[in-house]
């Protein structure tokens, strides 16, 4: 009797990459349906033709590089690359906005850098930082939630008028519809000389702002901190680079805002505004463009929180979560070779090319 | 030494022990015909004690070591040498090696042989001699003469170390030899402690086999009145994917690392595995050399899983059809079959076919699923370091994806290594860099081949780079010699040529004895005598017969 030979193990693998794949898109679906209860149709919308985008470009360059286009299609990288991206755009954002954003984040940061395993950036974070350069009067067309949505109501055909062809509904115009984040409130204001508490007690910006973090955003933070957590549990992602992000903008937050509670917003409110829990759990923790070694995920997550916090305190964008994450992306390779971690029976981490290494033993 | 410690990553795997554990070790009957490789070790082959048409009693050396690193091989039953000569082993590479066939007679009948049970009175020199001529070796797989081991060569060991951790899923040989031949193992283990001139013993057992822990402990208490028997404690160890792991269970155990590249002994440690600390009682007490072992037949795939007790050069055919042969393809869902043995996995691979039957197994594996090996075929003869049998069916690997550099090799890695860098420079055969990552550090656990989401052979690839390397090794080591030698070349050329003139000188000669011996008898050809010898016999037999012929009528009268 003969049989097949193959090298070990001899067992079933225990995931795949459309696996993990899915169960980050299973993930996101908390956070995502909270985005739409308080934004509205238009995060659903930016989903869909994120989506579709996505799907056709990664079709077309797998096809291009003469790729095997169902296993990679199958893989699911792309949709939540789409994802992530659609989450990060304003919900009136229109169509070709974030189509642009999804090209670029395919096309470029993704196949043409060798595609998936391959990019150095991060493709979402790429594609957002395009459009946010190149159209930042779209940028910034931000509904206000729900709870302070008296004076609009946007149906799905309104929606996707908007959308499509940047057209409000009769009777209304822009300025009413969309209305500045309460990051955004929080920077502009402070530059007017004005303080935390001030802000806070004024009429027009108070009712933004909630217990922890903006109204709303609160919410959409603590339930993709809850998807997060969810994935943790899974071992889909790892918790350090989370925990370092998160423990890097405490500390940094809390110190400041204890030197001077008037001119820097509490830890809580850096938390739970802006896209600070989908950063952390879903897109800083991209396996592709992250550190992999332990420490280096530490050092990676905490690099983030830093910049995040210096680019909302002292920069010129409001949320600094995409830049944060591609200045980071550029020192991976560093972290990886500095952070190896010390094997087993080395006296000391003896980094690549320092160590005199001997014979290999013959077998 | 209560305090254990515990090494970096591992997996928990699903045991699947129970499946070959229900039944007591059954002895497999004599086969017919024993195939007995001659090198079953690590290190050199013994020097040829028999030839063919000898006939051979049950534990006759076969081979006597020769070296420092080697061990006997003996005949595993009584019988006759039928044939010495090449045949395939039970190896990754599908070698053939030498080994004796014989043919059994059924006696089964012993060599004198004598034990010395009040082994404290044996010199430590002689303990190892009469391991070593015992044919003692690692029976965890690895296959090192235990004799060597034996040997403290001067550095102190504080603590021998007895593996019964059996981390591996499916197998279960050392479990059910615990639980059956506690003595065995702990009289093993305190001749071995004698033979180092150490005091403490640990036999380390994983916690999944509380039946073996409570059998030892027991015999530890029942040999309690032996005031001699050296301080030998039994400590059960987390389950974890790979604790058996010489390294690993050294770290848990004792929270020290071997250095790299090291042995143990460096440390003041030695390790031996639970079977070997019974073949060493068997060899000393019982003056039996080793020409048995218990071997796991197992796996998804095999009719009745259990552990036998067979002897080297067994055919492997001879155990699974011993343990009720391979599962048919498509057995009955799980529910109508009596032993509620599981059916075959969704996606299951392809079977192969067997004559007309097509059965459930694809792959034949010695050892277990996360390090063994796959056999091409039944046909191979059982040697010392097979462990297991584990017929399965395998699913087909689906196409390795891209890394995505999920880290999750690294979080697993029981070395502490960087699996997905090792892969990134070994696919690109960068073989410096791939030592420097300390590719030589990899055990080969398999575990980061098992969580790989992108499905990448990485073990495969680290075998690929080391096979390389020792390659490249050898290649430079000859080179070397080369340019030595060419400082001697023309010496070596004078040297030649001498020698050619000589031999011509020689063979000349050769060919005028040849001729002059050809025209006299040819008796220096053996088949050409033969041949002759045989036409005399014919020739005497005719005139014999003729002769009778002629005395027949007179005779008769
Ligand atoms: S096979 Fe080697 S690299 Fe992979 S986990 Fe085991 S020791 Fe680490
Ligand atoms: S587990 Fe596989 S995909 Fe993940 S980092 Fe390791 S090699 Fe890459």
């Amino acid at each position: 009797m003969r049989f097949n030979t193959a090298t070990s193990p001899h067992t079933t693998p225990a995931t795949s990459v459309d696996q993990v794949m899915r169960k980050v898109l299973i993930a996101l679906i908390p956070g995502t349906a909270a985005c739409a209860w308080f934004f509205g149709w238009g995060v659903l919308i930016n989903i869909g033709i994120a989506c579709v985008v996505a799907v056709l470009c990664e079709a077309a360059m797998l096809y291009a590089r003469g790729k095997a286009i169902k296993p990679y299609l199958m893989d699911n990288s792309a949709l939540v690359t789409a994802c992530l991206l659609a989450l990060a755009l304003p919900q009136l954002a229109p169509w070709w906005l974030t189509a642009i954003a999804t090209f670029f984040a395919i096309v470029f940061a993704k196949h043409l850098y060798g595609g998936l395993g391959f990019n150095p950036f991060n493709p979402a974070m790429v594609g957002y930082v395009v459009v946010m350069i190149s159209f930042p009067r779209e940028m910034t067309q931000w509904l206000p939630p729900l709870l302070l949505q008296t004076h609009v109501d946007l149906g799905f055909i309104d929606t996707l008028r908007l959308i499509f062809t940047s057209t409000p509904p009769p009777g209304l115009v822009w300025d009413s519809i969309t209305m500045a984040t309460p990051l955004d409130i929080t920077k502009t204001q402070l530059n007017l000389q004005f303080s935390i508490q001030d802000i806070h007690a004024d009429r027009n910006h108070g009712p933004l702002f909630g217990n922890l973090g903006g109204i709303g955003w609160e919410w959409i933070n603590g339930l993709f901190l809850a998807g997060g957590i969810w994935m943790m549990w899974h071992r889909i992602i790892d918790w350090r680079i989370p925990a370092g992000l998160l423990g890097m903008l405490v500390l940094l937050s809390n110190s400041f805002a204890l030197y001077d509670y008037a001119s820097y917003p509490p830890p809580t409110f850096e938390l739970f505004s802006g896209g600070i829990m989908l950063g952390a759990f879903f897109i800083a923790t991209d396996p592709v463009t992250a550190s992999t070694t332990p420490k280096g995920r530490w050092l990676f997550g905490a690099g983030i929180g830093f910049f995040i916090f210096v680019i909302r305190t002292w920069g010129s964008y409001p949320d600094g979560i995409a830049f944060a994450v591609l200045l980071m992306n550029m020192s991976v390779p560093l972290l990886d070779y500095y952070t190896m971690p010390r094997a087993y029976g080395h006296k000391w981490s003896e980094l690549p090319g320092e160590d005199k290494h001997q014979d290999p033993k013959q077998p | 030494m209560t305090q254990l410690s515990s090494f970096h990553g591992g997996l928990h795997l699903a045991g699947h022990k129970t499946l070959s554990t229900s039944q007591p070790i059954a002895t497999l009957p004599i086969p017919a015909r024993l195939v007995i490789p001659l090198n079953q070790h690590i290190g050199a082959a013994g020097e040829l004690l028999v030839a063919v048409g000898d006939h051979v009693l049950k534990g006759q050396a076969l081979t006597k070591p020769v070296g420092y690193v080697s061990a006997s091989v003996h005949a595993t039953s009584s019988g006759t040498i039928s044939d010495i000569g090449e045949y395939p082993l039970p190896h990754p590479s599908g070698l053939s090696a030498r080994c004796v066939v014989i043919d059994t007679d059924g006696k089964d009948e012993w060599l004198p042989h004598q034990g010395e049970p009040s082994y404290r009175l044996l010199h430590a020199a002689e303990i190892r001699n009469r391991v070593r001529h015992a044919g003692v070796v690692g029976l965890g797989g690895a296959t090192f003469p235990t004799s060597v081991k034996m040997n403290p060569a001067g550095q102190i060991i504080d603590t021998l170390i007895i593996n019964g951790a059996e981390c591996e899923p499916y197998i279960t040989c050392d479990d059910m030899l615990m639980r059956e031949r506690a003595k065995e193992v702990i009289l093993g283990a305190d001749i071995l402690l004698h033979a180092l001139g150490t005091a403490h013993c640990i036999i380390a057992i994983e916690d999944n086999k509380p039946d073996a822990i409570a059998a030892l402990r027991a015999a530890l208490k029942a040999a309690a009145d032996d005031t001699q028997l050296g301080d030998i404690a039994v400590i059960a160890v987390p389950t974890l994917y790979p604790t058996g792991g010489e390294k690993q269970l050294i770290k848990v155990l004792t929270g020290k690392e071997v250095p790299s590249h090291g042995l143990p002994a460096e440390i003041g440690l030695v390790m031996q595995n639970v079977a070997t600390a019974a073949a060493v009682y068997r060899a000393i007490c019982c003056g039996e050399p080793l020409i048995s072992r218990v071997v796991t037949v197992t796996g998804e795939a095999v009719a009745h899983p259990q552990n036998l007790e067979v002897r080297i050069g067994t055919p492997i055919s001879q155990l699974i059809e011993h343990c009720g042969g391979y599962l048919p393809a498509n057995p009955l869902p799980l529910s109508a079959r009596a032993d509620g043995s599981p059916s075959p996995q969704k996606g299951a691979g392809r079977p192969v076919s067997q004559g007309d039957t097509l059965i459930m197994a694809n792959r034949l594996i010695m050892g277990g699923p996360m390090m063994g090996f796959a056999l091409q075929s039944d046909e191979l003869p059982v040697t010392k370091g097979c462990n297991c049998l584990l017929i399965q069916n395998v699913p087909a690997a689906s196409a390795a994806m891209p890394c995505i550099r999920c880290g999750e090799c690294v979080t697993v890695c029981p070395a502490s290594l960087l699996p997905q860098q090792l892969y990134w420079h070994a696919s690109s055969k960068n073989f410096d860099q791939v030592q420097d990552y300390h590719l030589f550090d990899c055990i080969e656990c398999g575990c980061c081949s098992q969580v790989c989401p992108s499905h990448i052979p990485l073990v495969q690839y680290f075998r690929f780079a080391k096979t390389e390397i020792w390659h490249q090794e050898t290649e430079k080591r000859k080179a070397d010699h080369a340019r030595v030698r060419h400082d001697f070349r023309s010496e070596r050329l004078e040297r030649e040529k001498r020698e050619r003139e000589e031999a011509l000188r020689k063979k000349k000669e050769l060919l005028a004895q040849k001729a002059a011996a050809e025209t006299t008898s040819g008796e220096d050809d053996p088949k050409k005598a033969a041949i002759a010898a045989a036409m005399e016999r014919v020739k005497a037999k005719k005139e014999q017969s003729e002769s009778a012929a002629d005395s027949a009528p007179g005779k008769n009268a």
